[in-house]
C-alpha cells in the first residue's frame, strides 16, 4: 500500500516524488503480502496482533526494546484491563528513586513503559556488539514497511557457497548486503498460542508484524474513520459551493 | 482634518461607532466586498486564496504542536512520538502540519506558474511579484527548519548538508557555518534556534503576505487575457463572485489534503525520518523533501561546490529580476505563440530536475540534471530577453468584456466549452 500511495503521490507531484532513496547494497524487493490493515477500510486483525504481542514478549523482547509503548496501550489490540494489569505486574521496571535517593525497581503498572531488555543502547551494544533497533516504529522506519520486516524474519538461510560471511554475521536474503547481526529469531514452534493457531515461522512472523504495525500506527483505525467523515463532508461541501457559484454567476456574462 | 471622525456609511450603531474612529469596516468593504475584480478569472486564480488558508492552518496546528514539542536533541524525537501517541488528536495535528508543508508548496508552485503563464509579474505588478519571491524564500527557510525539528535521521543529515553549503563561500564560509550551528556541528543549539526561528518566520510570512495583498490591491489583479481593466463592465465585485468561486477550489484542495492526512499520511515522507537522529550513522542517500528536489538537483549537478551553491540560490534570485528580463509588453501567454510553448519546456525542465534530485548523482542523472539546469537559466537569461524582440504577438482583444461577449454569444459554440487555457 505504501508503494501504491507513493505512486499516487508521484502522479500528483508531477513525478518528482520518485524520491525513494536507493539502497546501498543490492537486496531483492520484499514480496508483497496481504495485510488486513491496508487499503482505505483496512483494520488490524486483533487476534493476530495479540498473538504477535506474545511473540514479541517471548522472543523479540529478549533483545529489542519498544520504548514508545506503555502497557496500557495494549488495550488497543483488545486486551482487557485485567490482562494488562497481569502482564504489567509480571515484569520489574525502574520506578524512580527511593527515599534514600537510590534507584528503585518494582512491579510494572499499566502506565509503565514497556520494559527494555537493556538499560541503554550502550549496554545493548556491549552485550550484543550491535545495538538492536527499537521496534516501536520499525514498520514506518524501513522502506517496504511490513513486507520488509516479514521478509527479514523469513529470509534467513545458509549463505550461497561463494558468499564470504563476516564473523558474527548471519545470512539474510532480504537484508541490504545480506549480512545481518541478528541471529535467526524465529524457527517455528517458538511460541505456543492459547488459541491453537499455527506457529510455523511464517505464521509467527505474520502475527508479530501485525503487532508491530499496530504499535507503529496505533491510531490508524480511528484515523480512517474520521477520514471518511471528513472526505464525505468536503465532497458535499464542494458540490454545494459549486451550486452556489453557478447561481451567483448566472447573471454575469463571463 | 485633525479631530474629525471618518465618514462611515454603516448603519449599525456599534459598527458605525468603531468605523468612524477606526475605519476597518470601510476598508474591508472596499477591499474584499466591492473590490472590482476582472470577471474572466479561471480556476488558476484560486491558488492565492488557498495559500493564505494553508498558512493559517499551518500556524494554528503549529502552535498546538509547539505546546507539546521539546526542542532538545535528547527529547525532540520522543516528544514527537508522544504527540503522535498520547496527546489527544496529536496524530491529526501532526499529520495535518507535516503534509501541510507539501500542500503549501504544491499550491505555491501552481500560483507561481500562474504568474509566469499570464505575465502577472509585468508592469505595474513588478513589486507585487518581487514580494511574492520573498515569500517563497521565507517559506523555504521555514520548511527547511521545520523538517529538522522531529530530529529523525533525515532531519539531522539534511540540516548538516544544507548548513554546510555555506562553507563553500571563501574566507567567511566556515565562520558562517559555525555561527549557524551555534557550535562545531549540528547539535542542541542548532535545534533550539531552528525551533525559535521556525516559530518566528511564519509570522514574518503573515506580514509579508499582507504586503503582497496590499500591493495587489493597488494595481488590481491580472487576468487570463493579461489586458488592463478598461471599464466597470470588465469587473465584478469580489464578493460574492470570487468568494463563491474561491470556495470551490478551497473545498477541492482541502479534500486532497485530507486524503493525504487520513489515508496516506506517510506517502510523502522518508522512512529514514522515523529513525532517531544518529550523528554516527549516515543514511545511504540524503534526500530533501520533494519540494526542494529541483534546487537540490541544480546543486548536485555542478562539480564545483561554490558554483553549485551560487547556481542553486541563483535559480530563485533570478525570479526577482524577471520583470526586467522579459522584454515583451504582452502579458498573457495566450497571445504569445512562442512563449506559450517555451514556458512548458521550462516546466518540463523543473520537473526533470525534481526527478534527477531524487536520484543519486551518477549515471544518466548527471547529464540529465545538467541539461535541465542549463535550460532553466537559458529560459530566463537568454530566451525571455530575446523573445520579447523576436516574437510577433497575436492581436489583443479590445477589452475583457468584449472578449467575454464574443466568446459567450458568438457563432462558435465550441469556444464556450473549451478549457480556459485553450480559449486564446
Amino acid at each position: 500500500m505504501r508503494a501504491v500511495a507513493s505512486y499516487v503521490a508521484a502522479a500528483l507531484l508531477l513525478g518528482s516524488m520518485a524520491a525513494v532513496p536507493g539502497q546501498a547494497q543490492e537486496a531483492p524487493t520484499p514480496p508483497h503480502q496481504e495485510w488486513s490493515w491496508q487499503g482505505l477500510f483496512g483494520t488490524y486483525n486483533l487476534a493476530d496482533a495479540q498473538r504477535g504481542f506474545q511473540v514479541y514478549k517471548d522472543v523479540c523482547s529478549t533483545c529489542h526494546s519498544m520504548n514508545d509503548l506503555h502497557y496500557r496501550d495494549l488495550a488497543g489490540i483488545g486486551l482487557s484491563e485485567d490482562q494488562i494489569k497481569a502482564i504489567a505486574a509480571s515484569v520489574t521496571v525502574p520506578q524512580g528513586l527511593d527515599d534514600q535517593g537510590n534507584p528503585k525497581d518494582g512491579p510494572g503498572q499499566p502506565a509503565s513503559m514497556f520494559r527494555a531488555p537493556f538499560a541503554n543502547p550502550e549496554a545493548a551494544k556491549a552485550a550484543l556488539k550491535v545495538a538492536p533497533p527499537d521496534l516501536s516504529n520499525i514498520i514506518n522506519a524501513r522502506e517496504g514497511g511490513p513486507d520488509y520486516v516479514y521478509a527479514i524474519l523469513n529470509g534467513f538461510s545458509n549463505p550461497p557457497p561463494d558468499f564470504k560471511l563476516a564473523e558474527g554475521s548471519n545470512y539474510n536474503e532480504y537484508f541490504p548486503g545480506h549480512q545481518i547481526a541478528m541471529p535467526q529469531p524465529l524457527h517455528g514452534g517458538d511460541v505456543t498460542f492459547a488459541d491453537g493457531a499455527p506457529n510455523s515461522i511464517s505464521a509467527e512472523a505474520h502475527d508479530v508484524v501485525t503487532f508491530l504495525a499496530w504499535a507503529a500506527d496505533p491510531n490508524m483505525v480511528q484515523r480512517k474513520q474520521i477520514g471518511w467523515r471528513v472526505v464525505l463532508f468536503l465532497v458535499v461541501m464542494a458540490g454545494l459551493t459549486y451550486a452556489v457559484k453557478r447561481k451567483v454567476w448566472s447573471d454575469v456574462e463571463h | 482634518m485633525a479631530g474629525q471622525l471618518h465618514d462611515s456609511d454603516f448603519k449599525n450603531p456599534v459598527v458605525q461607532w468603531i468605523d468612524t474612529r477606526l475605519p476597518i469596516f470601510t476598508m474591508m468593504q472596499k477591499e474584499y466586498m466591492v473590490f472590482p475584480t476582472p470577471k474572466n478569472f479561471n480556476y488558476f486564480w484560486n491558488f492565492g486564496a488557498m495559500a493564505v488558508v494553508t498558512l493559517v492552518i499551518m500556524i494554528v496546528t503549529g502552535i498546538l504542536l509547539a505546546m507539546n514539542y521539546q526542542p532538545n536533541t535528547e527529547l525532540a524525537f520522543d516528544s514527537v512520538q508522544h504527540i503522535m501517541r498520547d496527546v489527544n488528536y496529536g496524530w491529526m495535528l501532526r499529520y495535518i502540519h507535516q503534509n501541510g508543508a507539501s500542500m503549501f508548496f504544491i499550491v505555491t508552485y501552481i500560483h507561481i506558474f500562474r504568474g509566469l503563464y499570464y505575465g502577472s509579474y509585468k508592469k505595474p505588478r513588478e513589486l507585487l511579484w518581487m514580494i511574492g519571491v520573498l515569500i517563497l524564500l521565507l517559506m523555504m527557510a521555514t520548511a527547511f527548519m521545520g523538517y529538522v525539528l522531529p530530529w529523525g535521521q533525515m532531519s539531522y543529515w539534511g540540516a548538516t548538508v544544507i548548513t554546510n553549503l555555506f562553507s563553500a563561500f571563501p574566507v567567511v564560509g566556515h565562520g558562517i557555518v559555525t555561527w549557524l550551528w551555534g557550535g562545531f556541528s549540528v547539535a542542541n543549539p542548532t535545534l533550539n534556534r531552528f525551533f525559535a526561528l521556525h516559530y518566528l518566520l511564519p509570522f514574518v510570512l503573515v506580514a509579508v503576505v499582507g504586503l503582497h495583498v496590499a500591493a495587489l490591491h493597488v494595481t488590481g489583479s491580472n487576468n487570463p487575457l493579461g489586458i488592463d481593466v478598461k471599464s466597470p463592465q470588465d469587473t465584478v465585485p469580489f464578493h460574492p463572485y470570487y468568494t463563491a468561486k474561491d470556495s470551490i477550489g478551497l473545498c477541492v484542495f482541502l479534500l486532497v489534503w485530507a486524503i493525504f492526512v487520513f489515508f496516506y499520511p506517510h506517502a510523502l515522507s522518508d522512512p529514514n525520518n522515523s529513525i532517531p537522529a544518529n550523528p554516527l550513522q549516515t543514511p545511504d542517500d540524503i534526500v530533501p523533501e520533494w519540494y526542494f528536489l529541483p534546487f537540490y538537483a541544480i546543486l548536485r549537478s555542478i562539480p564545483n561546490k561554490l558554483a553549485g551553491v551560487c547556481l542553486m540560490f541563483g535559480s530563485i534570485l533570478v525570479l526577482f529580476v524577471l520583470p526586467w528580463l522579459d522584454t515583451s509588453p504582452v502579458r498573457s501567454a495566450r497571445f504569445r505563440p512562442i512563449y506559450r510553448k517555451v514556458i512548458f519546456v521550462l516546466v518540463l525542465a523543473v520537473v526533470g530536475l525534481g526527478i534527477c534530485g531524487a536520484h543519486k548523482p551518477e549515471g544518466i542523472w548527471v547529464p540529465l540534471s545538467r541539461i535541465c539546469a542549463v535550460y532553466y537559466y537559458l529560459h530566463f537569461l537568454v530566451i525571455l530577453p530575446l523573445l520579447g524582440k523576436l516574437e510577433r504577438p497575436l492581436p489583443l482583444p479590445e477589452s475583457i468584456s468584449k472578449a467575454v461577449l464574443r466568446r459567450g454569444g458568438g457563432p462558435l459554440p465550441q469556444a464556450a466549452t473549451a478549457k480556459p487555457m485553450e480559449k486564446a
